[in-house]
C-alpha cells in the first residue's frame, strides 16, 4: 500500500476510476461507526455476488473503498493471519484471496515484490519533487513539549529540526528528537491490534470495547481505571474529562517512571500549590547545582543549556561561575567551574548548611563531613551567591527529596533571585500527580481485585513500575486491560487488548511546554502502520469515533469546514498558539513543613538511579541510534553498567594499585581490568546482578544505575541489550537509598569508544584560567610549538580560496557533550549503527564523536569535551595517499568523499591525525528494510561496504542553498547555511560558515584569541578549529585545570596553575 | 674462451673453498640435477608427494578465506579504526621482504660477478615470484572493495580517471608489477639453456614437447650463447635498480604519510636492508632440507651456506641499526611526537613486540660472527626462522604499534587479530609451496650449465696447480 505511507500531512485519499490516486486537502470523508462501516461492507459484498464481467470488477472497486478491506489488505502479507482468527471476517477474505491476483489492477496489492508506483495526476500545491517542505509540530517526552520543524521530502518525513520560535528549543533539540526519527521508521513498532496473544483489528477491538465500556458505565465507572503518562495536551485533557463524567467512579491515574515527584511535592509543601520554577540563566552570574543535571537533561534542558551558554563566552560579556554539587558525573558537572562530589544523600545536608549560611533558618543534617577540599568549595560559593543577590540561581536535581528543592525556594528567595532570575508558573501538565504514590495505590487497587478493567495509554508499568509493586503479576488478575503503546512490549503482551499507538508524527495532537506554550502538533504523514492515537481511544471509548483531526480542530474550536481559519493557519504555521506561555504567578514561601534533617549513614552503599543519558526512562530501547551513542563521560554503548568510584572498585575487587588519591588519568589502565566485573546489588532486597565501570568523579561507596535497559519484549535492538535495573527500584525510593554490594568473579564484556582517559600532555583541548587569559588572552597559542616558517611552501601557485572557504568553529566552553550533534548527523547523513560487537573493535560509524578527556587526579577530576569531525585541513593528509582519488579538495575548501570512486585502501584514515575517517568494514547499512528506505534523506547517498566515509560540512546543506541563491541569483547570505550538528546544538557551541565572508559569525569567531587548531602543528591547516576553554574559578577556592602541557614541562612556560600532572607525556 | 664462459665472469677470484663439491664431472652434474626432474611420476619420492598434498591442503585453505574475506568483506579481519591495515598490508611487506633475495643474488651478485650465486639463484628466484604472487594478492584482497582494485591502474576509461600519482599506493601498482614482470622474465631466459638439456634428455614425449617448446628452439650454439648472455646481462641491469627501488617504494608507502613512526627518513634503505635480511633467511631455510633431501651438498656446498649467514648477519646489522637511529633521532629532535612515539613503541601497548622483534632480529644473529655456526645447519635454520619472525614483527610494530596509537589519545585503540586474519596468512603459505613444489618438480632447481662452468674453472684451477 504504497499511497499509504506518501499522503501529506492532512489529506485524505480517493481513488478515482483510473485508479489512480487523487489528493483531496482538508478533513476526510465523515466516517461511519464501525457497526454502520461493517454492514456497508457486507452490503457491497452482497452486491458482488452474481455479477460478472465488468460489474463484478466495479463492485470490487467500490469495495475497495471501505476501510474493512484497506484493513484485509494491509495486514495481507505477514499480518494477514489475524484473519483466520475472526470469525466476521474470514470467508470474506478467502473469497478475496481468490480474486487478489486481479486485484492489481485496483489497489496494486499481491505479493509484496510488485509494487506499483502511482504518480500524482494532480500534485498537491506545494509539492515539489526533491524539494523539501518544512513542517512545525513538537515531541513529547514527560508530558512536555519541544517544538520542532519537521524536514518532509516526498511526503515522508526524514529530519527533525528544532522550531526557533519556540521556547523550549530556540532552533535546537536533543538527541532523543533527532533520534525519535528513526523510532517512527521503527519496523518493529506495534503494527497490529493484538487480542491476547492472537492478532486481531481495530474494528474487532471497536466491536468488543463498547459493551465493555456499556457494562462498566452502567456502573459508573467503578472499577475502571486509567493509567496515562504525564501530559500537557489539552485535548486529551478535555476527552479524559468528559470521559469521566459518563464514568464517574473511574480513577485515573498517571506514572512516568522518571516523574517530577519531588519538585511536586516540595511546591505543594513550600508554597501549597503546583508551581514549576522557570529560571534565566542568561541573567545568572553564579548558579549552584544541587544535583540537577540542568543542561542535559530535566524540564526544558534544551532552553536551559542555551541560555546557560550565552554567560560563558568571553568575547560577550563576563563569565557567570557554576557550581555543582553532584553525585553521578554528569554534562552539568564538565561544565563546572567548581565541582562538588557528594553521595547523592549528602546533597540534601549540604544544601541544609548552604541555606543556613545564607541566612535561612533551617534544621542542619547530622553526620555529615566535608572534606577540606568540600569545605572550602562550600565557603566559597556561599560568599560567591551571597555577593550575587538578585543574579544567582540555584536549582535543585529531580533526583533528590523534596526538602532539597524547598531549600533551593528558600535559598532563591532569600537572596532575591525570585523575580529576576526565577519565577514561579502554574504547571503545564495536565492534573499532575504523585506518579509514584499513583502507580502504588492502582496496582494495591489491582492486587485487591478492585480494578475490573484498566485501560492503560501510553507507559510500560510492567517494565517501569517500581519492582516491590509486582505490576506484571497483578495486570493478569484485571479481567479485562486494554494497552496502548508504540511498542507491543511487555506490558503489550500482558494485557487483554493491545493497541497500537500512533508515532507523534503521524497524529494530529497537541501539548505545552514547559513554559507553557502550547503548539498543535500536525502529521508529516498518514500512520505508516494500523495506530491509533491516544485521543481516538479515548473517543472510541466514550462510544463515538472520530479521528484525530476532528477531535483537536474541535477542541480548537476550529470547524472542520473552515479551510481559511486564520487561527488555525498560523498557529500550524509558526508551530505554536500565540501567547499561550503561563503567566508568572505569586506564591509565598513556607518551610514550616520542610521535612525533617536526616542523618547520614556514612558506612553504607548507596544507590541512585538516573535517567539514561541516551534512552531516557527506557522508551527509545529499541531505537539503535540511541543504544550506540556513548553515553556523556564513560563512552559505553549498548549498556548500561553500574557506575562506581575507583576506589570503591578498588576496595570491592581488591586491585593492588596503591594510593588511589593520586591515580591520574593515565592511570586509568591500572583499573580498566575491574571494568565489566559483575557486582551483585541488593536494593530494597532484590538482587541485581549488573557490571561495573569504573567512572572517575563518582563519590565512594555509591553506584549510579541508569534505568531504561535490560527490555524482554520490544524488539530485537531492546531485548536483552543492558540490565534492567527497575527490577530492584522500589517504590518508595525510586531514586536513591542504602543497598549493599558484593563483587562476583563473573565477568562481562563493557564496549567502550574511547578508552583512554589523559591527554597526555598535548595541546588537544586548551584550557585556562580566567586569569591567564586577562594577562595574555593569546595564551591558547602558546600551548603548541607552532612554528611560522611551517607556512613557507617549497611549491608556488598554490589554490587561493577567492570564493567561499567553508570552516567551523567548535567551542569548548559551551560543548555540554550531549551528543545531539551526534544523532543528528547520524540522521541528516544515512550513517548505519553497527552493533556492540562492531564498537568492541573500534568500527563505530559515527561522524562526529565527543572526545572526553580527565585531568588532575580520578578521583576529582577535571572534565572536558571536545567534539571531532573532519577538520577539513587545506593540506589535507588523506587526500595525498588515496590512489584513485576518492578523497579530493573542492574549491571551497571542502575535503571531500568520491564514494563512488572509493576501494577502500583505508590509507586515508591511516594518514589521518584525527582519526574522523570511518570505514564499511561490512555491509552495515539495511538496505532491505522497506521503511528504513523511507527514513533516509535522499541528498546523501547510502554507502555500502568496503567504503570510507566521513564528515563532509553538510555538502548537501552547502548544494541546497547554493542552488537556492543561484536561481535567485543572489550571493549566499552571512550564516545561511546550518550543518545539521550546529543547527542542533542546544548551545550554539558549532558555528559554520564562510570564512571569506567578513560577516559571517565564524569569521569573526576565528579572529577571537581563543582561536586554535587542534594539531596546528602539522600545518595541515585545518578549516576546523577550536575555541580554547575558559575555567572561571573562584579566587577564594582556587582551582587547577588538573593539565600541564608539554610545552610548559619542556619550555619552562608554565603558568601558576600547573602542576607536576603529565610528567610521563611523552 | 671468453664466450663460451657464461656472462664472462672473471675465473681468478682467489678462493680457498671451492663453489663445488670434489669428484663432480660434467655429466655427473647434469644427471645429478635433471634426474630430479626427469623422474618418472610413479617414482616421485614419497616426501615430495606428502609436502605437496599438504600444500595444496593449505592452499585450498587459502581460497576459503579468501571466498569467505569477498563475501563479507573486510571487517572479518581484526582491522578497526585507528588501526586500518593489519596482518594484510604486514603479511603484504613480508612476503615482498622474502622475495627480495631472488632478485639481490640474480642481478646485483651477477654483475658483482659472485660465482656462489650460481648454485642458489634459480631457487632464489623461484622463491622470490611465489613470494612476490603472495604479496601481491594482498593489497588486492585489503581493499574494501576488491573487485575495483583495477582502479589503481592508468587504463583508458570512461570516467576519465587516471590514479593519483601523488600516491606511494600508486607507485606501488608499478613497482610490484615491474618488479613481478622482470624477474618473471630473468627466471624464464635462465632457464632457457637448461629447458633444452631437459628437451633432449626426455624420453617421454609429453615432457619433450613442453620442453621443447619452452626452450624456444635452443640449439646451444655460439650465436645462441652469445644473444643469451647479452640478454641475460641487460636483465640484471634492468632488475639491479629494482631490487632498491621496489622495497624503497614499498617504505614510502609509510613514508610519505604524517603518522608518528611511519616516516624516518632512514625508512627506503632499512627497508631494503631488512628484506634482503628476510629473504636470505627464507632462502636458508628453504634450501637447507632441499639441499639434504635431494643430495645437492656438492652443489650447494657450506660454502654457500656461510656466504649466506655473512650476509644476514650484514643485513642485519644495517636493520638494528635502523631500530636505534629511529630512537635517537626522536630523542634528538626532542619533538613531543616523536618522543611520546618512542616511550610508546618500547613500553607501549604494543612494547612487547617491540622488544622481541630486538630479541629476533638484533640478538637471534649474533652467533653468526662464528663460522661455526654458520656452518651448523640446524643452528642456522633456526638463526633464520627467528629472522623470519623477527621480520614479521618489525612490520607489525611499525604498522600496528604506530597507528594504535598515534595523534589524539581519544582515539587510541588496540588491534586485535581474528581467526580470518590467521587463517589468511596461514593460507598464503600454501600457495607458496604448491608453487615451489611443482617447481623443484618440473624444473631444474639449479642452473645446470652455470654448474658445469663452475666445474670447468675448478679443472682449469686444478690443472694450473698440478702444472705447478
Amino acid at each position: 500500500m504504497l499511497h499509504k505511507t506518501i499522503l501529506p500531512a492532512g489529506s485524505d485519499a480517493t481513488h478515482n476510476q483510473s485508479g489512480i490516486i487523487e489528493l483531496t486537502e482538508g478533513s476526510p470523508a465523515p466516517r461511519l461507526s464501525p457497526q454502520e462501516q461493517l454492514r456497508d461492507f457486507q452490503e457491497r459484498m452482497e452486491l458482488l455476488r452474481g455479477k460478472q464481467g465488468k460489474a463484478y470488477w466495479r463492485g470490487l472497486e467500490e469495495l475497495a473503498d471501505t476501510p474493512q478491506f484497506d484493513e484485509v489488505l494491509q495486514r495481507e502479507f505477514p499480518r494477514g493471519a489475524a484473519e483466520w482468527l475472526d470469525p466476521i471476517s474470514r470467508r470474506n477474505f478467502l473469497k478475496l484471496m481468490g480474486a487478489s491476483l486481479a486485484l492489481a489492477g485496483v489497489t496494486a496489492c499481491t505479493r509484496q515484490a510488485d509494487e506499483y508506483i502511482l504518480p500524482y495526476t494532480n500534485a498537491p500545491v506545494g509539492l515539489l519533487p526533491g524539494v523539501p517542505a518544512y513542517y512545525a509540530t513538537a515531541m513529547p517526552l514527560g508530558g512536555l513539549t519541544t517544538g520542532l520543524l519537521a524536514k518532509s521530502v516526498m511526503s515522508r518525513p526524514i529530519k527533525l529540526e528544532g522550531n526557533p520560535k519556540h521556547p523550549a528549543s530556540l532552533g535546537a533539540t536533543d538527541l532523543l528528537a533527532q533520534a525519535s526519527i528513526l523510532t517512527f521508521y521503527d519496523p518493529e513498532r506495534s503494527q497490529v491490534v493484538f487480542n491476547g496473544s492472537n492478532q486481531s483489528t481495530w474494528a474487532n477491538f471497536v466491536t468488543n470495547i463498547g459493551p465493555q465500556m456499556e457494562q462498566i458505565k452502567a456502573v459508573s465507572g467503578t472499577g475502571l481505571a486509567f493509567l496515562t503518562e504525564a501530559t500537557s495536551s489539552p485535548t486529551f485533557a478535555a476527552l479524559m474529562e468528559r470521559l469521566l463524567v459518563d464514568v464517574p467512579n473511574a480513577t485515573w491515574y498517571q506514572y512516568e517512571p522518571l516523574a517530577r515527584d519531588n519538585a511536586f511535592r516540595a511546591s505543594e509543601l513550600a508554597f501549597g500549590q503546583q508551581v514549576l520554577p522557570k529560571y534565566d540563566f542568561t541573567k545568572a552570574d553564579v548558579v549552584l547545582s544541587l544535583d540537577a543535571d540542568f543542561l542535559n537533561g530535566g524540564v526544558a534542558w534544551v532552553r536551559y543549556a542555551h541560555d546557560y551558554a550565552t554567560r560563558r563566552r568571553i568575547w560577550e560579556g563576563d563569565l557567570s561561575r557554576l557550581y555543582v554539587i553532584e553525585a553521578t558525573p554528569s554534562a552539568t558537572g564538565t561544565m563546572a567551574d567548581h565541582r562538588i562530589t557528594a553521595r547523592p544523600s549528602e546533597v540534601e545536608a549540604m544544601a541544609r548548611a548552604i541555606a543556613q549560611q545564607l541566612g535561612v533558618n533551617v534544621p542542619q543534617a547530622s553526620g555529615l563531613t566535608l572534606t577540606e577540599k568540600q569545605e572550602k568549595a562550600v565557603a566559597g560559593l556561599v560568599s560567591d551567591l551571597q555577593a550575587k543577590r538578585g543574579s544567582s540561581i540555584v536549582i535543585a536535581g529531580d533526583e533528590q527529596p523534596p526538602a532539597v528543592h524547598m531549600l533551593a525556594f528558600a535559598i532563591n528567595e532569600a537572596l532575591g533571585n525570585v523575580g529576576s532570575t526565577v519565577e514561579y508558573i502554574e504547571t503545564p501538565l495536565v492534573q499532575p500527580s504523585h506518579n509514584f504514590e499513583g502507580i502504588k495505590a492502582l496496582s494495591d487497587a489491582m492486587g485487591s481485585g478492585a480494578v475490573q478493567m484498566l485501560v492503560i495509554i501510553g507507559p510500560n508499568p510492567v517494565f517501569t513500575a517500581p519492582a516491590d509493586l509486582d505490576f506484571g503479576a497483578k495486570l493478569a488478575q484485571v479481567p479485562f486491560s486494554v494497552h496502548m503503546g508504540l511498542y507491543r512490549d511487555e506490558t503489550g503482551q500482558a494485557v487483554t487488548w493491545h493497541i497500537p499507538e500512533t508515532h507523534f508524527l503521524e497524529t494530529w495532537s497537541d501539548g505545552r511546554a514547559y513554559d507553557g506554550t502550547t503548539t498543535i502538533m500536525q502529521p508529516l504523514i498518514a500512520p505508516l502502520f494500523n495506530a491509533r492515537s491516544p485521543i481516538e481511544l479515548l473517543s472510541v471509548l466514550r462510544g463515538v469515533e472520530l479521528p484525530s483531526i476532528d477531535l483537536i480542530r474541535t477542541q480548537w474550536g476550529v470547524p472542520a469546514n473552515d479551510r481559511f481559519n486564520t487561527f488555525w493557519q498560523t498557529t500550524l504555521n509558526e508551530g505554536l498558539v500565540a501567547d499561550s506561555e503561563a503567566e508568572p504567578v505569586n506564591v509565598t514561601l513556607d518551610l514550616g513543613s520542610l521535612p525533617p534533617a536526616p542523618t547520614l549513614d556514612a558506612g553504607s552503599f548507596e544507590v541512585v538511579f538516573r535517567p539514561d543519558p541516551a534512552l531516557y526512562d527506557g522508551r527509545f530501547a529499541n531505537n539503535g541510534w540511541l543504544q550506540e551513542v556513548p553515553k556523556p563521560l564513560t563512552k559505553i554503548t549498548w549498556d548500561n553498567p553500574a557506575l562506581v568510584s575507583p576506589r570503591t572498585a578498588v576496595a570491592l575487587l581488591n586491585i593492588p594499585v596503591g594510593d588511589v588519591a593520586n591515580l591520574k588519568p593515565e592511570d586509568y589502565e591500572k583499573l580498566s581490568g575491574a571494568n565489566g566485573r559483575m557486582l551483585d546489588i541488593t536494593y530494597g532486597g532484590r538482587v541485581l546482578r549488573v557490571p561495573l565501570w569504573v567512572t572517575p568523579g563518582h563519590p565512594d561507596n555509591t553506584i549510579t544505575l541508569y534505568v531504561g535497559s535490560g527490555h524482554t519484549a520490544m524488539g530485537v535492538i531492546a531485548n536483552g541489550t543492558g540490565f534492567n535495573t527497575y527490577s530492584i527500584r522500589t517504590s518508595d525510593a525510586p531514586w536513591f537509598g542504602p543497598a549493599t554490594v558484593t563483587a562476583t568473579a563473573e565477568q562481562y564484556r563493557l564496549v567502550s569508544t574511547q578508552m583512554h582517559h589523559s591527554m597526555e600532555g598535548r595541546a588537544i583541548v586548551r584550557i585556562g584560567t580566567l586569569d591567564r587569559y586577562r594577562e595574555n588572552p593569546e595564551f591558547v597559542k602558546d600551548l603548541a610549538e607552532f612554528n611560522e616558517n611551517l607556512k613557507k611552501s617549497l611549491f608556488t601557485g598554490e589554490w587561493e580560496y577567492n570564493g567561499h572557504a567553508w570552516g567551523m568553529t567548535i567551542d569548548l566552553n559551551t560543548c555540554t557533550g550531549c551528543n545531539a550533534c551526534l544523532v543528528a548527523c547520524q540522521a541528516e547523513n544515512n550513517i548505519p549503527i553497527v552493533g556492540k560487537s562492531e564498537v568492541a573493535v573500534g568500527r563505530e560509524m559515527h561522524w562526529i564523536r565527543i572526545d572526553r578527556y580527565y585531568g588532575g587526579t580520578l578521583e576529582d577530576p577535571m572534565m572536558y569535551f571536545q567534539p571531532m569531525a573532519c577538520v577539513h585541513c587545506e593540506k589535507a593528509p588523506c587526500e595525498l595517499v588515496c590512489p584513485v582519488a576518492a578523497t579530493v579538495h573542492s574549491h571551497e575548501g571542502i575535503n571531500s568523499m568520491i564514494y563512488n570512486r572509493c576501494v577502500g585502501t583505508k590509507y586515508c584514515s591511516n594518514n589521518c591525525p584525527y582519526k574522523v575517517r570511518r570505514f564499511n568494514f561490512l555491509q552495515y547499512v539495511d538496505e532491505t528494510t522497506p521503511s528504513f528506505k523511507l527514513m533516509r534523506n535522499p541528498e546523501v547517498t547510502v554507502r555500502s561496504r568496503g567504503v570510507m566515509e566521513k564528515c563532509t560540512y553538510c555538502q548537501q546543506r552547502i548544494s541546497t542553498v547554493g542552488q537556492a541563491a543561484k536561481v535567485e541569483n543572489r550571493p549566499i547570505a552571512a550564516n545561511e547555511i546550518k550543518t545539521a550538528c550546529q543547527q542542533v546544538c542546544p548551545t550554539g557551541a558549532i558555528v559554520f560558515g564562510d570564512i571569506n565572508n567578513p560577516e559571517d559569525t565564524v569569521t569573526a569567531i576565528k579572529e577571537l584569541p581563543l582561536n586554535y587548531a587542534v594539531l596546528g602543528e602539522l600545518n595541515v591547516v585545518p578549516r576546523t578549529t577550536y575555541l580554547g576553554r575558559l575555567m572561571n574559578f573562584n579566587p577564594e577556592i582556587g582551582g587547577d585545570i588538573g593539565i600541564t602541557y608539554f610545552i610548559e614541562q619542556h619550555h619552562g612556560q608554565g603558568d601558576e596553575h600547573s602542576n607536576d600532572h603529565g610528567e610521563n607525556s611523552e | 674462451m671468453a664466450m663460451s664462459e657464461p656472462l664472462g665472469r672473471a675465473g681468478n677470484i682467489e678462493r680457498k673453498e671451492p663453489y663445488i663439491g670434489p669428484g663432480e664431472t660434467y655429466e655427473s652434474i647434469t644427471n645429478n640435477i635433471s634426474d630430479i626432474v626427469l623422474v618418472h611420476p610413479k617414482d616421485t619420492p614419497r616426501g615430495w608427494i606428502f609436502g605437496f598434498a599438504i600444500a595444496v591442503l593449505v592452499l585450498f585453505i587459502f581460497l576459503y578465506a579468501i571466498t569467505d574475506l569477498l563475501i563479507r568483506g573486510v571487517g572479518v579481519w581484526g582491522i578497526n579504526i585507528p588501526v586500518a591495515w593489519g596482518f594484510d598490508i604486514i603479511n603484504f611487506v613480508w612476503w615482498i621482504g622474502i622475495g627480495h633475495a631472488g632478485t639481490l643474488i640474480s642481478a646485483i651478485l651477477l654483475l658483482f660477478a659472485q660465482d656462489w650465486r650460481n648454485s642458489i639463484n634459480r631457487f632464489a628466484e623461484a622463491m622470490t615470484l611465489f613470494a612476490v604472487a603472495c604479496a601481491g594478492l594482498f593489497p588486492i584482497l585489503h581493499l574494501g572493495r576488491p573487485w575495483f582494485f583495477y582502479w589503481l591502474a592508468p587504463y583508458p576509461n570512461t570516467f576519465g580517471m587516471w590514479p593519483q600519482f601523488r600516491s606511494a599506493l600508486t607507485w606501488d601498482v608499478f613497482a610490484i608489477s615491474t618488479y613481478a614482470f622482470i624477474s618473471l622474465l630473468f627466471w624464464l631466459i635462465g632457464l632457457i639453456p637448461d629447458f633444452a638439456k631437459m628437451r633432449d634428455r626426455s624420453t617421454h614425449p609429453v615432457p619433450k614437447f613442453f620442453y621443447g617448446a619452452a626452450s624456444l628452439g635452443w640449439r646451444g650454439s655460439a650465436r645462441h650463447w652469445n644473444r643469451y648472455e647479452i640478454a641475460y646481462i641487460l636483465l640484471a641491469g634492468l632488475s639491479t635498480p629494482l631490487v632498491v627501488s621496489v622495497h624503497s617504494i614499498i617504505s614510502l608507502d609509510f613514508a610519505i604519510s604524517v603518522v608518528p613512526g611511519w616516516n624516518p627518513t632512514v625508512f627506503p634503505p632499512y627497508f631494503v636492508a631488512g628484506a634482503v635480511f628476510a629473504g636470505f633467511a627464507m632462502v636458508l631455510l628453504l634450501m637447507i632440507p632441499v639441499r639434504s633431501l635431494y643430495g645437492l651438498q656438492q652443489y650447494v656446498t657450506m660454502k654457500h651456506i656461510d656466504n649466506m649467514a655473512k650476509i644476514m648477519l650484514a643485513t642485519g646489522m644495517i636493520v638494528v641499526y635502523g631500530y636505534l637511529v629511529e630512537l635517537y633521532i626522536a630523542f634528538y629532535s626532542g619533538a613531543e611526537l616523536e618522543l611520546a612515539l618512542v616511550q610508546n613503541r618500547l613500553f607501549g601497548m604494543y612494547g612487547w613486540a617491540f622488544w622481541a622483534l630486538i630479541f629476533f632480529n638484533g640478538v637471534c644473529i649474533q652467533p653468526l660472527w662464528f663460522p661455526q655456526v654458520r656452518r651448523n645447519l640446524p643452528a642456522l635454520i633456526v638463526i633464520s626462522i627467528c629472522v623470519s619472525i623477527g621480520m614479521w614483527l618489525e612490520r607489525f610494530v611499525i604498522i600496528v604499534g604506530s597507528l594504535s596509537t598515534d595523534f589524539l589519545p581519544s582515539s587510541w585503540a588496540p588491534f586485535t587479530p581474528t581467526f580470518w586474519d590467521f587463517l589468511l596468512y596461514f593460507g598464503t603459505f600454501g600457495l607458496f609451496f604448491s608453487g615451489m613444489l611443482l617447481f623443484i618438480r618440473v624444473m631444474p632447481m639449479i642452473n645446470i650449465f652455470e654448474m658445469q662452468v663452475l666445474q670447468y674453472k675448478e679443472d682449469m684451477k686444478r690443472e694450473a696447480e698440478q702444472q705447478a
